[in-house]
């Protein structure tokens, strides 16, 4: 139930943000400032959801099939590939890596 | 059909599919990290902005709490009271439309929009890929979760794979020059050291109030970052350069 609490008000907060740039004087958010942290904190967020997807288990640090996923996404995009085929290609080289016996 | 004559709604469709195919990744990678399959319709359909919906299911599934889930998902989110701005000055929706543009605004539907020079076509390039990607992003949602489902065990499947694959996916488009690949590895080598000190879930909140100082303290371009997830005009001759921020 609490996630449920949790999962809603992050729905409600992610509207709030939306709805905020309509009902707020351009004035206000016209400082470059806002958008440049607006920026700045998604490139920051997401650098950090790959890393800690990529490395994380919990609170401790591990080396594992995890990593050949980041190096086939990274081959995949570097080939202009499409999302779809980049996620795929992620998951059949953390797949294929365990399959050979690695993490 | 004349609509379909309309470069604007051209873009919007192709990208409403692009777009709306990945959420068969969101919802398989959602129902395997322990949500269900309602929780994960309710991200698609309330939530309803990609990077975010991923974030909060990146946390839970690392074993973050919710509270950490919803910091990530929410500051994530800030980039579209951005877009909101931008596409306010742009199409000035009035009474009850405000509300529905401001649930569609996300990356694409403003890309597609700022990428258009005549207002009725930057009219119809927000809706189309508004609401086509919305309509299409939850069906593939559920599709996703439906088959997710039945999968097993993730791991044996490389779901955590693919979870890493989706969000270096997300970063890549906005990682052009060297600005902003310094703050990915400042940001990335945050959260690695905090990753042994502090509960599941909180370095990302670390690596983003990293980010934010070093938005706050440096002087840049105001738009970097706000790049979409996929460029709508990737494939076509650009009317004006780069989409978003030439609009406010």
């Amino acid at each position: 139930m609490s996630l449920w609490m949790w999962l809603l008000l992050s729905c409600l907060l992610a509207y709030a943000w939306k709805l905020l740039g309509y009902l707020v004087p351009a004035s206000v958010l016209r400082d470059p400032r806002m958008s440049r942290i607006a920026g700045t904190m998604t490139i920051g967020l997401l650098a950090s959801l790959t890393i800690v997807n990529t490395v994380a288990s919990g609170q401790t640090l591990a080396l594992d099939a995890r990593l050949g996923a980041l190096a086939a996404a990274g081959i995949a995009l570097l080939l202009r590939a499409p999302f779809l085929v980049v996620v795929l290609a992620g998951a059949g080289a953390a797949a294929g890596l365990r399959l050979l016996g690695w993490g | 059909m004349r609509l379909l004559q309309s470069p604007a709604v051209r873009v919007g469709l192709s990208i409403s599919i692009a777009t709306g195919l990945y959420g068969v990744s969101f919802g398989a990678l959602s129902v395997t990290s322990g949500l269900d399959f309602w929780q994960t319709m309710a991200l698609s359909l309330l939530l309803f902005s990609g990077g975010s919906q991923f974030a909060f299911i990146g946390v839970v599934a690392g074993g973050g709490s919710g509270v950490a889930a919803m910091g990530a998902a929410t500051l994530l989110g800030m980039r579209n009271g951005i877009y909101g701005m931008q596409i306010n000055a742009l199409l000035r929706p009035r009474g009850w439309l405000r509300f529905a543009a401001a649930h569609v605004t996300i990356d694409e539907s403003t890309a597609t929009s700022t990428g258009q020079t005549d207002p009725l076509e930057q009219k119809r390039g927000f809706w189309t890929a508004g609401l086509g990607i919305f309509v299409l992003w939850n069906l593939f949602t559920a599709v996703g979760a439906l088959a997710g489902a039945s999968l097993g065990d993730p791991k044996q499947w490389g779901l955590d794979g693919a979870a890493v694959a989706a969000f270096l996916g997300l970063l890549w488009p906005r990682l052009k020059g060297r600005e902003p690949v310094a703050i990915a590895v400042v940001c990335a080598l945050a959260t690695v050291l905090a990753v042994p000190f502090v509960p599941a879930g909180v370095p990302i909140l670390v690596a983003a109030v990293v980010a934010a100082a070093i938005g706050w303290f440096s002087h840049g371009r105001s738009d970097e970052g706000l790049e979409p997830d996929m460029d709508p005009y990737a494939d076509h001759p650009h009317p004006h350069g780069r989409p978003s921020g030439d609009a406010a």
